[in-house]
């Protein structure tokens, strides 16, 4: 045993990198309650005090400021610092907090429309460079994307996709750094780039590139720590070393990639077992631990990175995802994995304020510890500010050492990467099984082979099997799109940094996504049951929909329709599983939609479900607005129906709210019933939940007097905004969502 | 097979019963409450379920009861007019084992042992203490709740006592010492509501082409409810709130 490990219970992990088995033998379960927490100390108040208000000049002016000196690199920036003494985790970006990053890799059009925005010009080295000499990620997708891709994503059919931006969703297994340092994980890069040998085809070519970058981008991390006075080539020696060695890794990441999600992993077992450990020993006590988590946690909430304002207005509130997994059970003996330092990082949103940033998810099991429920609800209650995602659905696929990327992406902690791919706008796609393939917003010719209907009253089966096969001809759009992104992507703007923190032979998934679900079942809902008149234009084409009688409406727990919504969902990931991915990637899909929604029905003609025109989906894989009227559990039953493991691997998103009186009398009876609400959700295979506890008066308040709600946090699609920080149009659609409340 | 005559189904009932609970409305009432907020709820509608496609719907939120004695609620409308098929709806669940509350004011067909076997929580509305307060506000006899609350009493099922509080009607200290009278005549109460009067059934009077009875009655304060609630217990009632 290394010096460092004293006290450690010795496994696998210590002559292997095996971080899953190191926290499995060391962890220890609390199953108490939260009076053991610790408010902040004077240190945490003089640093938070400090970015509060540059936090408030940034929010005035949207960019603080901005490096356009340096290229993103992991170690391209001098150190920086908030409030050097008062600091006890160290660490930025750049030389300056929320002083952002210029990343060209993904593209230099981007970088160009970025700083423009905010009036900045970038130095004319870096500039010739990568007009010149280096080609960008953004540069190789159109070099090779077909017409049919650039149609389909000018109309909107596919949007979002990262071919200009970082992909992200990668997330780095930042807790090898702690555990092992350094030096040996570049060891074993080495030994693996050694045994990486063979007939030189392709792939093999491409994976000895890889290692090699992977071992320079460790040696990087390395030379970065050394800026900041720390030596990180050996294992953390102590708590407070292990929280910055892991820091350190996460802070590489951050800058050498721009990906729209950074996500932070799964640390509260693994560091609770080094406080544990420094408890015992008297080196820390209780308020030196939240000290220590309140700092690190204030450092992931000013992870920056530089966006259009297209791009803010799209996602809102400059998010950038830096999602904390927390509790879970583990996968033999159906343990608790939730520790003391479980409850500690959920404390931030108390200690410093509701924020969010990072993104709490709580990994949800019926097993948890009643303590730990009850606490989640009362803080689910009290900021708005977690989101739940089911353990149990997802243990059996991931094993009980996985993260969530985003908002609802599963993966095995340094064993899984993904290859992100945004989202489809199926409601889109039905559209044009009726208009022959045209775009309904852009007259133009999208998917050719179709015909354009003429019926007068549209018939299920007609519109149904049409349907079907768009879908087909969609996914082989989507498929050639991802493969030609995710090539370019590895090419120019490869993640070395958060790969090297991966096992050599990484599992890769290709996440596919969907948008407007609950629109496309509802539509052939109204198809089956009611009777659709469409109202054509003189090109034929179908701008607006006449319904006569009533249909069932998903989000009911209504069979009828929630059993189109599953079958629409089984189609399209078949037909998307049917096509070969890039370096043999394994296809999943996401009902995930973010904020995008609003944009996603902007985009879209009026459906058959009698949405107008433009008006904005339901997000994810929500029932949509108001139509969900036999109450909350019904709502919940409909998208629990929706298959996880089955077809949506990646991920099902409801995002939920409720009016606090509706909740129940008094905050006890309040925590109780969304306690039994999460169990009863769960416990049918239901994937993801976030909740909102909020009434809509004070929402439309907050709309009318943003200064007297500046800390204002909600749920939306996977994520937590500060909800001064949506539009208008995303505000006006947050309060059009279905609130449960009963009379 | 007897079918039913439901008015719609509440997935997520929080305030009538213990725990999370599907509230199903039955069609049908003899009482025109001044206050009432399910006016269309008054006449008896189609028979739409059978007791099986109702108890399927009930058993799908079956996951959501297990915690805090969760289950069914049956309100209304007044439940007790379909007592019949109540009583073939509540042999089935208690196959399955759910908690069953009735929401009712008392006013039914008379009979009602068989049915009181099968339910766990009687949740009963006191409309007003004295009877000809009872008739102006509900036009109907006072006589055929008191009936009920007999057969209530022998059944020895558990009460919880709900009384809408109006302004200018309930909120005097002669009625609650009244109302702590008239609880004396009902045995096995857990739990005593007050409910604040609120006017959010206005709008379905609009719909229905009603006039609405108290038009000019503002809502009653939810913060004087509960002080007065708390008055109740203490001074009236002689016990401590829950």
């Amino acid at each position: 045993m290394k010096e460092e490990w004293k006290n450690f219970k010795e496994g696998s992990w210590c002559s292997e990198i095996n971080v899953s088995n190191f926290i499995k033998e060391n962890y220890q379960g609390y199953e108490g309650d939260e009076s053991f927490l610790e408010k902040t100390t004077g240190k945490t108040e003089k640093v938070w005090s400090k970015c509060s208000d540059l936090l408030k000049e940034e929010l005035k002016k949207h960019v603080l400021d901005i490096d356009t000196d340096h290229m993103s690199g992991i170690n391209a920036y001098e150190a920086g610092y908030i409030d050097k003494d008062n600091e006890v985790i160290v660490g930025l970006q750049t030389d300056a907090p929320l002083k952002r990053i210029v990343n060209p890799y993904g593209g230099i059009r981007m970088v160009y429309q970025e700083l423009d925005a905010y009036g900045y010009k970038l130095n004319p080295t870096v500039d010739k460079y990568f007009n010149e000499f280096r080609k960008t990620h953004n540069q190789g997708v159109f070099d090779a994307y077909t017409k049919d891709i650039r149609v389909a994503r000018h109309v909107g059919l596919l949007t979002g996709l990262p071919d200009a931006y970082g992909r992200g969703r990668i997330i780095g297994d930042y807790r090898r750094i702690a555990l092992y340092g350094i030096d040996y994980l570049m060891e074993q890069k080495k030994k693996d780039w050694d045994q990486l040998t063979g007939p030189m085809n392709e792939e093999l070519i491409h994976l000895r590139e890889d290692v090699s970058m992977q071992y320079r981008a460790l040696e990087e991390i390395k030379k970065m720590a050394e800026k900041y006075g720390y030596d990180i080539s050996k294992p953390a020696k102590n708590a407070k070393e292990a929280v910055q060695w892991l820091y350190f890794g996460y802070l590489a990441a951050i800058k050498e990639n721009n990906g729209a999600a950074m996500s932070l992993g799964r640390v509260d077992a693994f560091l609770d077992i080094y406080f544990e450990r420094d408890l015992k020993e008297g080196i820390l006590d209780e308020k030196g631990v939240q000290e220590l988590i309140d700092q690190f946690v204030i450092k992931l909430r000013i992870a920056r990175h530089l966006r259009t304002p297209d791009y803010d207005e799209l996602f809102s509130g400059d998010p950038t995802w830096v999602t904390c997994s927390i509790g879970g059970i583990t996968e033999k003996e159906e343990k608790s994995m939730v520790t003391k330092t479980s409850f500690r990082i959920l404390h931030t949103l108390t200690n410093l304020d509701p924020a969010p940033e990072p993104n709490m998810t709580v990994l949800w099991s019926e097993k948890l510890p009643e303590t730990f429920k009850k606490y989640c609800a009362k803080m689910s209650i009290e900021t708005d500010a977690i989101q739940y995602e089911n353990d149990d659905v997802m243990r059996p696929l991931y094993g009980d050492d996985y993260a969530i990327a985003c908002c609802v992406s599963a993966m095995r902690v340094g064993k899984d990467m993904q290859f992100f791919g945004a989202r489809c706008n199926l409601a889109k796609a039905l559209l044009y099984s009726m208009n022959g393939g045209v775009d309904e917003v852009k007259n133009q010719l999208v998917v050719p082979g179709f015909d354009k209907m003429k019926d007068e009253i549209l018939d299920y089966k007609k519109v149904k099997d049409a349907y079907f096969k768009m879908l087909e001809k969609v996914a082989v759009i989507y498929s050639n799109a991802m493969n030609i992104i995710h090539y370019m992507h590895d090419k120019y703007a490869y993640e070395a940094g958060q790969m090297a923190l991966h096992d050599t032979d990484v599992n890769r998934l290709m996440a596919y996504g969907v948008a407007g679900l609950s629109v496309v079942a509802d539509s052939l809902s109204a198809i089956k049951y009611a009777k659709v008149k469409p109202i054509r234009n003189e090109d034929g084409i179908a701008v607006d929909f006449e319904i006569e009688g009533d249909f069932p409406k998903y989000g009911n727990d209504d069979d009828r329709v929630d059993e189109i919504a599953k079958e629409v969902l089984d189609k399209f990931y078949k037909e998307l599983s049917s096509h070969e991915c890039y370096r043999g990637a394994h296809p999943t899909l996401s009902v995930l939609t973010i904020t995008s929604n609003v944009v996603y029905g902007s985009k879209t003609g009026a459906t058959p479900d009698g949405r107008k025109a433009g008006v904005a989906f339901a997000p994810g894989a929500n029932p949509m607005h108001g139509r969900d009227a036999s109450g909350a559990i019904a709502s919940l039953n409909s998208v629990a129906k929706l298959k996880y493991a089955e077809c949506c691997r990646d991920g099902i998103s409801n995002t939920f709210s409720i009016v606090p009186s509706s909740l129940g009398h008094s905050k006890e009876e309040q925590i109780e019933n969304l306690v039994t609400l999460l169990d009863g959700y769960f416990v049918q295979g239901a994937h993801h939940l976030n909740v909102n506890v909020l009434n809509r008066e004070m929402l439309i308040d907050a709309m009318n007097n943003p200064d007297k709600y500046p800390l204002l946090t909600i749920r939306v699609s996977g994520y937590a905004v500060r909800f001064n920080r949506l539009t208008r149009k995303q505000q006006e659609e947050v309060i059009s969502r279905t609130f449960h409340e009963k009379l | 097979m007897k079918k039913g005559s439901i008015d719609s189904i509440e997935s997520f009932g929080l305030v009538d019963g213990p725990g999370i609970r599907t509230v199903v409305f039955l069609s049908g009432c003899k009482l025109r409450c001044k206050y009432c907020h399910n006016p269309e709820m008054w006449k008896m509608g189609e028979a739409n379920y059978t007791a099986e496609e109702l108890v399927k719907k009930i058993l799908r939120n079956k996951p959501y009861f297990r915690r805090n004695q969760g289950g069914v609620t049956f309100s209304g409308g007044e439940p007790l007019l379909q007592s019949e098929f109540l009583i073939e709806v509540c042999k089935l669940l208690k196959k399955e084992g759910i908690h069953i509350a009735l929401d009712t004011a008392g006013v039914g067909n008379g009979d009602y042992e068989e049915l009181l076997s099968y339910i766990d929580l009687v949740l009963l509305d006191i409309k007003h203490v004295t009877k000809e307060q009872y008739k102006d506000l509900t036009g109907f006899e006072m006589d055929p709740s008191l009936k009920f609350i007999e057969s209530l009493n022998k059944s020895g099922t558990s009460v919880w006592i709900r009384q809408v509080i109006v302004p200018g009607m309930m909120d005097q200290d002669s009625y609650l010492e009244q109302l702590a009278q008239v609880l004396q005549s009902i045995k096995n109460i857990e739990r005593v509501e007050f409910l604040p009067y609120h006017t959010m059934g206005k709008e379905k009077y609009k719909k229905l082409g009603i006039s609405y009875p108290l038009e000019d009655l503002e809502e009653m304060d939810t913060e004087k409810c509960k002080e007065l609630y708390q008055r109740f217990m203490r001074k009236y009632y002689g016990k401590e709130s829950n």
